[in-house]
């Protein structure tokens, strides 16, 4: 593993946080806790912690961001080259930003306006705070679409956001924050929601920026392979307080602190499991010959048609875990919704338990629904929110003629069995964590007694820590009542820690299928071999504060 | 076996919105109209009690006298006692309003659960209920109840129906947007009936846009009903309403310019704070106007 090595120690600080504390206006309750922070010239610093952990305050604080009436700098500096951001005047504030600093945010596509071209959205960045004539600002706003490397700037710069992809509509963001070579580029989150191909070209992209530019970055992230690719200074924040920071290398090789051992333990290895013995003969799942064609709409201009799952094969026996592994847009959730028959499917055939059930009306459906379960991926929708969890657990066996007070006894049990106290029968889901909600998803769908449990991307939303958690009730569940998992996921490595098979899917074909072994240690398809290459830190055992030996 | 325990849930989202402690932080504004309408459905309701004449009965002795001990507003053309026709007439005009709303939502709730939920229903529907909004409100009421007759009844139901497409529209949107939630998939894996669906995941979704839909209703009911009086289309004139009060006062406007302006004092109060309220309501129940919280 490369890490960056230069040395920032005669470097001038840019950004300086001194004992920096916020609170909330209505009863000082501590956000952050005397915080600091040097960031130097070209240096990037990554900050990283779970959920609630007080990065994203950080960053909004350092902005003058903080919403109005709810949160309030208590105590501490924020220096940038000298002069104190706190306490300036709404003017200065504004004036500072974009011109000294500016920030990229997760999701572009909210970040810019739908119905103004992309091209005069940056351009408005300059004529607002520069005062030169229009045709010097579209040359420099060409000119710096050509430097986040877009392609035919001339068309992009007349297109609107929806008709650019994802990454380029990230480099739309990184071309206006950069437009005005500020000094400090603060990035939140800025990749999470791209495939991770894409996240490779941004992630050297802002490098080779940075380089270019001497700009310092302020890198906030919860994705430790990110952060071994691409940081000179680590940051580890927990609960509103800077437990540790050091050089990437030294963070990652000899961790100092309790919880960032324990951050670090919870990344999954991109080192598959040892296989499972293949016992069980008979097959839960099988899918044979799977279709789904989506029809072009519109009566003056036809789209065109998708054809978002071309023929899927695949088989899980009991006891065993399937994934499917693709990008956004390969598919998978296609053929998971397919199966659950939330869809329908074109052709094919779904077999579950001896039963055909692509070729079933709803109603012949029902029956056959509670052998196949599923998990979602967002905890926080996933559960009504107006129905206590013990209503929601009951729906289903109260559905196939189980009496109320047996289901709900029948609910406690599973709780216990997914690590939840008893009495959480009835609270409702707000008063649960994310990882606490996904309890509960599993539980439900366990409490129907499925053969099949298919997983949509379930862990995708969780932190590390949590998303460890979970997949181990999984695999316990699993052992216990041996169901067929379904697992669907864009992130190798959980693929890697859960999965006996893996399949991987390209625009609705399967590329490649095979034991998870091979397909990682000897992926034999091109797509499959980019896949892994992007990969962020696949070269460190994280777990483990070391090199990963070569397989 | 035990009896599903399915209907409790409407009850409880009820219950629930009206226990939302941090939510209840209103401004002077609301309290007043509050009181106000309080006043007025307190006075109209109890109208009998306290009226001091028969609302009908005619003198031809009195005819338009202005205020006195006996008339404390004084009287109309017929000798009878404004004051209390007034508020013998509010009865009618909150009955139809109250009435209106709640019949408008519950039917309006029906429909637009069954064009959100099955895509077969959606175009027949919504198309039919197009048709009914191309056709201005007011012609449809007075077809209505020349096509019925004029009574309480028919005059309800005339201001009913062009008002259910707008609930349609209201909860068929909430439906559309609900229905894509993971856990009316996930109950639709767990093998849940459609009607269970409806009632049990989408319907409360709808209740609180309804609640304040239903107020607007009822405020533009209440006028509704007014117009259709004062123009002769609407309750028979032996009944007092606001609108034919308004309606016989008109002829003696510069006469006796309060035989249009108590009941209209009235009207006005009473449309304007129960707008006042639903805009309150509005405002508490919709996530996008509260207040940010962190």
């Amino acid at each position: 593993m490369l890490f960056k090595k230069r040395s920032f120690d005669d470097a001038p600080a840019i950004l300086e946080i001194r004992d920096l504390s916020v609170g909330l206006a209505s009863n000082g309750l501590e956000v952050l806790d005397k915080v600091s922070i040097r960031i130097r010239k070209g240096e990037t610093v990554c900050l990283v912690g779970e959920s609630g952990s007080g990065k994203s305050v950080t960053s909004l604080a350092i902005m003058g961001l903080l919403p109005k009436g709810a949160l309030e700098v208590t105590n501490g500096s924020i220096e940038l080259q000298g002069k104190n951001l706190i306490g300036l005047s709404p003017q200065g504030i504004r004036a500072m930003r974009a011109r000294s600093i500016s920030m990229i945010f997760q999701e572009p596509m909210t970040a810019l306006n739908p119905v103004m071209r992309v091209g005069d959205q940056i351009a408005e960045v300059l004529n607002t705070h520069t005062k030169i004539s229009s045709r010097e600002a579209r040359q420099r706003v060409l000119d710096i679409m050509e430097q986040v490397q877009l392609p035919n700037v001339e068309r992009i710069y007349r297109s609107y956001p929806h008709q650019l992809s994802g990454g380029q509509r990230q480099r739309i963001m990184i071309a206006m924050a950069l437009v005005l070579e500020p000094q400090l580029l603060i990035a939140d989150e800025p990749t999470t929601a791209l495939d991770v191909t894409t996240q490779k070209q941004i992630l050297s992209l802002i490098a080779k920026l940075q380089e270019d530019h001497g700009t310092a970055v302020l890198f906030i992230t919860h994705d430790m392979g990110v952060v071994a690719e691409i940081a000179d200074t680590v940051y580890v924040m927990k609960e509103g307080q800077v437990v540790e920071n050091a050089p990437v290398e030294r963070l990652l090789r000899e961790p100092k602190e309790e919880y960032t051992r324990r951050l670090l333990r919870a990344v999954p290895s991109l080192v598959p499991r040892p296989p499972r013995p293949m016992d069980a003969t008979k097959d839960a799942l099988s899918v044979s010959g799977l279709d789904k064609l989506y029809h072009g709409t519109g009566i003056f201009t036809r789209t065109p048609s998708v054809h978002a799952a071309q023929d899927v094969n695949f088989v899980i026996p009991r006891g065993r875990t399937l994934g499917i592994v693709g990008e956004s847009g390969s598919g998978k959730s296609t053929v998971a919704r397919c199966i659950m028959r939330l869809i329908d499917p074109t052709a094919g055939e779904i077999r579950i338990a001896d039963t055909e059930i692509a070729g079933l009306s709803r109603g012949e459906l029902r029956p056959h629904r509670k052998h196949i379960q599923i998990v979602f991926q967002d905890p926080f929708r996933s559960l009504n929110p107006r129905w206590t969890v013990g209503k929601s657990l009951t729906e289903g066996p109260i559905n196939y003629g189980m009496p109320h007070k047996e289901a709900l006894a029948h609910a406690a049990e599973l709780l216990e069995l997914v690590g939840l106290p008893k009495d959480a029968l009835g609270r409702y889901p707000h008063q649960f964590s994310g990882g606490q909600r996904q309890r509960i998803a599993i539980a439900r769908a366990v409490a129907m007694r499925p053969d099949v449990l298919v997983a949509d991307e379930a862990v995708s939303a969780l932190d590390v820590s949590v998303q460890a958690q979970v997949l181990q009730l999984l695999d316990e569940l699993q052992q216990k009542l041996g169901i067929a998992i379904l697992f669907i996921t864009h992130d190798l490595r959980v693929a890697a820690q859960i999965c006996d098979d893996v399949v991987v899917m390209q625009r609705g074909r399967v590329v490649e299928h095979d034991t998870a072994a091979n397909v990682l240690s000897q992926p034999r398809d091109d797509y499959t071999r980019s896949l892994i290459e992007a990969a962020p830190g696949r070269a460190w055992d994280f777990a483990n504060f070391r090199e990963l030996e070569a397989v | 076996m035990a009896a599903a325990p399915q209907p409790m849930s409407a009850m409880q989202t009820v219950l629930g919105i009206f226990s939302l402690p941090r939510n209840l932080r209103v401004g002077i504004g609301p309290m007043i109209a509050a009181g106000v309408l309080f006043a007025i459905v307190l006075v109209t309701a109890c109208a009998y009690l306290i009226v001091p004449h028969d609302p009908l009965a005619m003198n031809a002795l009195q005819r338009l006298k202005g205020p006195s001990a006996e008339h404390w507003i004084g009287t109309d053309a017929y000798g009878r006692d404004l004051f209390s026709r007034v508020l013998v007439g509010g009865q009618v005009s909150l009955l139809i309003g109250i009435g209106a709303a709640i019949i408008s939502v519950f039917i309006g709730l029906l429909i637009g659960l069954v064009a959100g939920f099955f895509r077969w229903a959606d175009a027949i529907i919504m198309r039919i209920m197009d048709s009914l909004m191309a056709i201005p409100a007011i012609l449809l009421a007075i077809a209505l109840v020349a096509l019925n007759g004029p009574s309480i009844w028919s005059v309800i139901f005339a201001i009913t129906i062009p008002e259910i497409p707008r609930v349609v529209r209201l909860v068929r949107a909430v439906v559309l947007s609900a229905r894509e939630e993971p856990y009316v998939e996930a109950a639709i894996a767990v093998g849940s009936s459609m009607p269970k669906i409806l009632w049990g995941h989408l319907m409360p979704n709808t209740l609180a846009p309804l609640i304040v839909q239903g107020t607007y209703i009822c405020a533009s009911a209440i006028l509704t009903e007014a117009i259709l009086s004062f123009l002769g289309a609407g309750v028979s004139t032996e009944i007092p309403t606001w609108g034919n009060i308004m309606a016989e006062g008109r002829n003696y406007f510069q006469l006796m310019p309060s035989l249009i302006f108590w009941p209209g004092l009235m009207l006005s109060l009473c449309i304007l704070s129960i707008n006042l309220l639903g805009d309150t309501a509005r405002d508490m129940l919709d996530p996008r106007l509260k207040k940010r919280e962190v």
